[in-house]
This record gives structure tokens, sequence and C-alpha cells, in this order.
């Protein structure tokens, strides 16, 4: 570091005013050869993947095959793609624009950390699984050591004063322009969108017993996504699909259609539409929690109530009043309107509660439900539920004479009886998202707002407090009883268990506002993402088994300390958890401002 | 034109067994601006929270143009009187437009059907909101920060912003609690040329301050209050000059008239008032300029002497 040999001095002129020695990153290497570095780790843990990294096949996805990659190798092509792209772009040998911006020593470091992780991961779970390092084949050797030389690679990349801190966390890499032109804009939503789905559906099907390809895929994602943030593609995109909602929603609800097409197994489709509905509800929980501020710990009793309404109606016959059968509409519209009886009537006397008072309240509410279930079996109450045992073997539904439990043909595709309760699912969720955003953005929803964040000013605004959340509380119910009813029939039956306070499987209460809150409170898409991950963590890593709990908690700390604001962050929690000084507004409102600016002198 | 706006009749307050607010009565006629003074504690704003609904007071009515008014602050935000707040209660994490747009709610009906369905009715209505919203900020001169957060606008600026919020529940009658407060003599004077253009647009002004120099030069009555008791009411000029008020300030006993003694003593705090001042204008003993704030301001013309009254309590 103290490298005070300044470069010879040439020319007498030259001498006289020493040029200042180049700039060094952490590790003290002239940056041309870090990247150089950076460059042969990227293509060293491609080529690793093509090879053996391990003897047997013992060790999950068979990674023993030359020439062919497999489960944590397909992952290493990809992390050592990153590195390859970003240091090449740095270097400049890419010719793109913004290279330099997006490249930025930050985000070539977190490119060639993610190969190192993902490697390194890899090499230490072979040994770990299998009993020693003998167990590591020359392919994994090579990925461990590329990866380390692309990471070593990345640290001489000069990044400015301030040792491994500027590496972590990046200043602002300033705006990256592209095109002014629509087509180009909606072509990367489209990008945008492919990659989400693909990653999506390779994470849903891993199989369950792969677990170390899955944390893999889990630390793939994590870093990839902090590169893409580092180098500001993220922010542009985010950007990018605000000035094309439509569009960039339409493309959304499309990638979910196709996926059913992309799975062979009903299996994943299951999982699907399990994350859907968790989603679904976790949303509708978002309107009580995320924009009115109101801390429900028994929401998942309105999910209960609503697949026990659509349950007692569905015809089967364990149900109390069995024959009559609901059309799924009238079962649809039945599940909600029971469910916002029951949110008004649980509302009523709690919401002139506040903060955690109403939370203890509502705990109670939530626990009292799935007592009182299980004992309405004829012995302990009336026999209205059928008590632990629930009500079993709900018939299928059939819409417009479409039995939903037949499996059909599409395109040369077979959608078994999961992908099609996917689609009828994803249709409420479609409702659900419809009735967030409109709600969201209106009268009602700021005065949501208003209360969340000073109620006695919002009162002397002229809103009446009690009645806008009672509106919150009824909406958000019923908007669970909908995916409650869906979710009976997807499951053929329903009993009290799931609908706890907290369990190691969602949803419960505590998963779903872990869902909220870890995904971003008050978005569309971060109670979804949030409920994708906290479906598919625990059912991917059955290892884990008796420690899950523990290992969310874990979880859940570290993001709260980290990024409170959720992973999908609100523009506007982002700005309450960081100090910034205003809104970017990005590209409009250019002449109001300016218009602004005028008047504001008179 | 001085038909009542507001009628306050023998309200009291009782907290327990201690009496905040002892049966005042207090009339704002319209078009009119009427301050409301008094030393910390006298119950100032636990009197504005029983004219806004915000307590139920123990005894006596509250009317506004001769209807009583319901207990509930949005329902008395409804009738037409809107309030700020001593220590500003903005909407933090909202940006300046949507504040303004949540006081526009008793003035609008869109509830969540008409949300949700989105008819030309709502689309017109929140073009509409939005219109006025944009015309009251251009009123406060915050038009050009629309999409900041509240929350990151500097002091003065926030309250102008409540004020801003209060007018869009377009009311008949404007509660300042503390307006100035913190700001400098400067901010104190633009505040005064906007309460003064608000009175114009026919709005009745009820405002409690401790700067008594913005009180005097604004309010066409003012009113004392002392230990939750109205003191005096009347012009500036009849208030400036009774030795009770000044009493009061200075913290004297003030049952029955004052006595000699007293009237000797504020004298001579006026004197040495004004010795402090010529000999150190910078160490302003703060008695002296107690002194100062209950009698006439005009005993010296210091300005900024004057705009640390509100400290000197």
């Amino acid at each position: 570091m103290t490298s005070t040999t300044t470069p010879e001095p040439t020319t007498p002129e030259a001498a006289a005013t020493p040029a200042p020695p180049a700039p060094r990153g952490l590790v003290p290497l002239p940056t041309g050869a870090g990247l150089g570095l950076v460059l042969l780790g990227g293509v060293g843990t491609i080529a690793s993947a093509f090879m053996s990294w391990t003897w047997t096949a013992k060790f999950p996805g068979d990674l023993t095959v030359y020439g062919y990659p497999a489960g944590l190798q397909i992952l290493a092509i990809v992390a050592g793609a990153l590195a390859l792209l970003l240091g090449a772009a740095r270097l400049g040998l890419l010719r793109l624009p913004n290279a330099e911006r997006i490249a930025n020593p930050s985000a070539v470091f977190y490119a060639a950390a993610s190969a190192f992780a993902l490697c390194w991961f890899a090499a230490i779970a072979i040994a770990v699984d299998l009993g020693g390092l003998a167990n590591l084949d020359p392919g994994a050797y090579i990925a461990a050591a590329s990866s380390a030389l692309a990471l070593i690679g990345a640290l001489a990349v000069p990044a400015g004063p301030g040792g491994i801190r500027p590496y972590l966390s990046a200043t602002d890499p300033g705006r990256i322009s592209v095109p002014d032109n629509p087509w180009v804009r909606r072509l990367v939503i489209t990008l945008g969108t492919a990659l989400a789905l693909v990653a999506f559906t390779y994470g849903i099907g891993i199989d369950s017993d792969d677990s170390e390809t899955f944390i893999g895929f889990v630390l793939l994602v994590a870093f990839g996504a902090l590169t893409l943030n580092r180098s500001g593609l993220l922010a542009r995109y985010t950007a990018i699909s605000s000035r094309h909602t439509g569009f960039a929603v339409a493309l959304a609800f499309l990638a979910a259609v196709v996926f059913p097409f992309t799975q062979s197994d009903d299996h994943n489709a299951n999982l699907g539409v399990n994350i859907l509905t968790f989603g679904t509800v976790a949303l509708g929980l978002n309107i009580v929690v995320g924009l009115t501020g109101l801390l429900d710990l028994g929401y998942v009793a309105f999910l209960g109530v609503g697949s026990y309404t659509a349950a007692l109606v569905s015809g089967s016959e364990y149900s109390r009043f069995t024959g009559t059968e609901f059309p799924f509409w009238a079962a649809a519209l039945t599940g909600m309107a029971v469910t916002l009886v029951f949110g008004v009537l649980i509302g009523a006397p709690t919401l002139r509660l506040r903060g955690d008072y109403l939370a203890i309240v509502t705990l109670g509410f939530g626990e009292i439900f799935r007592i009182a279930v299980n004992n309405m079996d004829g012995s302990s109450g009336p026999n209205i539920t059928n008590g632990p045992n629930g009500i079993s073997r709900i018939p299928d539904l059939e819409i417009f004479g479409f039995n939903l439990g037949d499996s059909h043909d599409v395109a040369g595709h077979t959608l078994g009886r999961f992908a099609n309760y996917f689609f009828l699912m994803l249709i409420v969720t479609a409702i659900v998202v419809l009735v967030f955003t409109r709600a969201a953005d209106s009268r009602i929803g700021r005065s949501w707002i208003a209360v969340r964040e000073d109620e006695t000013a919002a009162t002397a605004m002229g809103i009446n407090g009690f009645r806008v959340k009672l509106v919150a509380f009824a909406l958000g119910a019923s908007l669970a009883g909908l995916a409650g009813t869906v979710g009976a029939h997807v499951s053929y039956s329903v009993n009290p268990a799931p609908y706890q306070f907290a369990g190691a499987a969602p949803p419960n209460s505590a998963f779903l506002l872990a869902a909220v809150v870890l995904g971003g409170m008050g978005t569309v898409s971060g109670p979804l993402l949030g409920a994708s991950l906290l479906y598919l963590i625990p059912e991917k890593l059955g290892f884990l088994q008796n420690y899950e709990l523990f290992a969310f908690g874990i979880a859940l700390v570290l993001l709260m300390r980290f990024r409170p604001e959720g992973v999908i962050a609100n523009r506007r929690r982002q700005l309450e958890f960081h100090e910034i000084d205003q809104l970017d507004v990005p590209e409009r409102g250019l002449s109001d401002s300016t218009l602004g600016v005028t008047k504001a002198g008179a | 034109m001085t038909t009542p706006a507001l009628q306050a009749r023998d309200v009291t307050m009782r907290f327990g067994g201690l009496t905040a607010v002892r049966s005042v009565d207090l009339t704002v006629n319209t078009g009119e601006i009427v301050g409301l003074i008094g030393p910390n504690g006298a119950g100032k704003t636990t009197f504005f929270n029983c004219l806004t609904g915000l307590y139920v007071p123990t005894e006596g009515t509250v009317s506004y143009h001769d209807k009583v008014l319901p207990p509930k602050p949005h329902l008395v935000t409804k009738a037409g009187i809107a309030r700020t707040f001593q220590n500003i209660r903005l909407f933090a994490n909202m940006t300046v437009l949507e504040n303004v747009l949540v006081g526009r709610h008793t003035r609008t009906k869109e509830g969540l059907w008409s949300a949700l369905l989105r008819g030309p009715g709502f689309r017109k209505a929140e073009k509409a909101s939005e219109e006025r919203a944009m015309e009251l900020l251009d009123f406060i001169g915050l038009a050009h920060k629309r999409d900041h957060l509240a929350r990151n606008l500097p002091y003065g600026e926030q309250r102008k912003l409540e004020i801003a919020r209060a007018l869009a529940s377009e009311p008949g009658l404007l509660l300042l609690d503390e307006p100035t407060a913190g700001m400098n003599p400067q901010e104190t004077r633009a505040t005064e040329e906007l309460v003064f253009a608000i009175r114009d647009k026919g709005i009745a002004v009820l405002v409690i301050e401790h700067d008594m120099r913005f009180i005097f030069n604004l309010c066409d009555r003012v009113a004392v209050l002392v230990q939750g008791e109205k003191l005096i009411e009347g012009t500036s000029e009849v208030v400036q000059a009774d030795e009770r008020v000044v009493a009061a300030y200075l913290g004297e006993p003030f049952e029955g008239a004052p006595g000699d003694a007293e009237a000797a003593e504020v004298e001579a705090a006026e004197a040495d008032a004004a010795a402090a001042g010529a000999a150190a204008p910078v160490t302003d003993a703060a008695p002296a300029d107690a002194a100062e704030t209950g009698t006439a301001p005009s005993t010296d013309g210091d300005k900024s002497a004057g705009t640390t009254k509100g400290e000197a309590q």
C-alpha cells in the first residue's frame, strides 16, 4: 500500500512534478492485472462446471459427469458468467454504453463474490456431506481456486479509501442512460420478466431432497440481486417498469400463466398454487398492516373462515350441510360475505384500541377461532365444523361444466389438477392485486395511510378514524376469505390445525406477517415475493426440520438489521429508513416543478 | 359582517381534580382574527382541544354558526373548523401534495366502491381535488415541492404545509396553535402576512401565540387566559394596558386589583429592562423581557428583544 516508488521520470519535466501513484484497491495489484484475474476466474469457474466435482452420485444433483454440468454446476456457470461479464465490461472489452458505471468496483466485487460463495459452498458441502476432502474431484478444486482468484482480482480494483467498506456499500453508480424508445423499454421489461420466470421455475423445480442445490440457488439469487443492485441496473429497471406499469403487470401475469406449462410435474404446480394462496392472503394483510398500520396477529383466522365456509357449502359428505353444493361463484361470494361479517364483528370492538393493544386482542381472536372450530364437533359444542377431523373429501370445483379435477392437454402439454387450480387462484390473485392498487391510490387509501402516520391529526383532518380502519379490516378479511374459498378445494379438506398463530409451515399468522414485512410493506410485489421465499425455503430445505423456526427467526433478525424496509421497498418506506433528501420522481413532473419554482417566487 | 361564527359558552374542562379550563366564554365573529394568550399551562391548548372535539368539555357548549358542535374531531372539521397543532403533526411519510389531499377528505365523498370501480365520477373528483390542493400549495408557496416527503421539509415550510392542509378542508374558522413557535423574525413576519391573506379569504382565525408583537399586530381582539380562567378580552390596546395581564405574566398573584407594591415592582422591572437593554443588549435578563411583554411593546423598539419573549416565560 505504501508504494512511494513513483514511475521513473522519463523527462526532466516529469521529474519536477511526480505523477501521483495510481490508485490501488484492497489487494495491491495493478487494476489491469486484477481484472485479468477476474476474467481468468470467471472462465475457470465456467470450465470447472464441465468437469466432475465429486466421485459419487450420492451428493445431490450428480456432479460426477465430465462435459455435462448439473445442479450446482449450472449455477456455477451463471455465477462465472456474471463475473466474466462485469470484469470484461470494467476492462472496456464489451464496448457497451455506461460500462464504466455499471461495472463499478462494488458490482464487480459482488459478481466475483457470487462465484466465490457458490463454489466454496459447493466444495465445503461435498466435503462435509461425504466426509472429507478426499471426496473432492479436480473440478471442485479448480472451481474453488478460480472463484477465489476472481474475488482477489475484484478486490484489486480501486474503490476508494476505507478498506473493504467501499466494496460492500457502493456509492450511487449514477444514472444509466437507455435509448429513449418505448419499444426498447418494453423489451427490457420483457427480458427482466423472462429472467425472473426462469429463476423462479428453476428454483421451484429443484428436488426437495437437493437441499444443497437449493441453498446454492438462494446464494446465487442473493448475490446476483446485489450485483444488479450495485450496478444500478435494478434501479434503472424499476424506473423503466414504472413508466410502463400496465405492460409490466400484464407481462408478469403472462409469466404466471406460462408457469404451469414449464412444469412436467403436477407437484410443482401444487407448490405454485400454495404459494399463490399464501401470497394473496399476505397481500390482503398488507392492506391492514402495510397501508393502515394495524398490527393484526390473528389474520389467518379469516383465511380459515373462508375455507370453512367454502367447505361447508361444497357438498362434501362430511359437511354439516351435506347436499348443499353451491356453484363456485356463489361459494366465493358466500365465503367473502361470511369473512366480511367476521371481520366487522372482530374489528368493531377491537379497532378502538391502538398499537400494541390491538395486536394482543387480534392474537386472541385468532386463537379463539381455531379453538372454537376445534370444539364445534357435536360433543363439546354444536356440530358445525366436525371438530379436529375437519371437513374432508371436498369435491373438485366445476366451472362452466369444466371439472378442475381432470387433467387435460393444452398445446401438447398435460395440465393436471393443481395446474387448473393454479389458474383459478391466479385470477383471484389478480383481483386482489387490482383491489389493492386501486384502493391504495384513492381517497380511502390516503386516509388509511394518514391514520397510520398520525391518527390524531387524521381525525382532525375530518377522517373518521374508526370507520376507515374498519373498512380496511373488513376488506382485508374478505380478500383472505376469497383466497380461502379456493384454498379449501385445492387441499381437498379443511381442519383447524393450520390456522394457528405460529407454526413451522405457512400459512399461519406469523408467517403471513413476516411475508408482508420481509417482502416490503405497502407494495404489491413485496408480499408476493416474501410469500414465495417463505414457502419455498422451508419446503426445499427439508434437513432443517426442527430448526426451521430458529432459522426463520435468525433470517428475520438479519433482514430487519440490514434492510428494514423489506426486500422490495416502497419508495415511501425506503425514505423512512434511509435519510435521502426527497422522492426521486423519475422522468416526470419536470414541467410541473419548473412551473412551481416560478410560482413560488410570487 | 360581524355575525358570530364560533361561540364557546361556559366551557369547563376538568381532569380528575384539576380544572384546566374554568367556564370560559369566547366568541369569534366571521372575518375576525382573535388571539388567545396566556402563560404556559394556562389551558390554552386544552381550550383548543375542547373546541375541536379532541376533548369533551366537562361543562358548557361550543357552537358554530348557532349549531352545537358534536364532540368528535372529524365532525367538527366537517362542520367547518380546521386546526393546526402546537407540535407539528404532519403525515411525515406522505408527500406534500398527499398531505393536502388528506385535508380534502371531508369535502370529497368517493368511498371504497368508487375507488375500486374507477368510474368517470371518481376520476373527475380526484382531478378536482388535486387542482384545489395545488392552488393551496401555490398560495403558501410550496407548489414546487409537491412530491417531497413532508418530513424532509424545513421547519418553517412544515408549519406552512400544516396550514395548507387545514385550509384544504375549506373551513370557515381556522384555529392556529402557536404558528410561529421556533421561527425567526422573517418567518414570523411571513406568517403574519399569510394569516392576513387567510382572513382576506373570509376565514375567521383564532390563534394561540406567545409572540406578543405578532399577536398585537395581527389580532382584532385578544383574550387572555390565566390558570384556566379568562382574565380579560378586548382590543390589543385594552389588553396591553391591563395591569393584571402584566402581573400574570410576571407570575404575581392576580387576585383582586394589583397593589402599589406590585405596580412599583413592574415599573422597576421595566426600568431594569431599559437599563439592561442600553448597557448590554446581548445579555437580556429574562424577567426584564417578561416585564416588557406585558406592558406596551413601544417602551423600547428593540425588535430582537421582542422575539425572545416566548422563551422568556
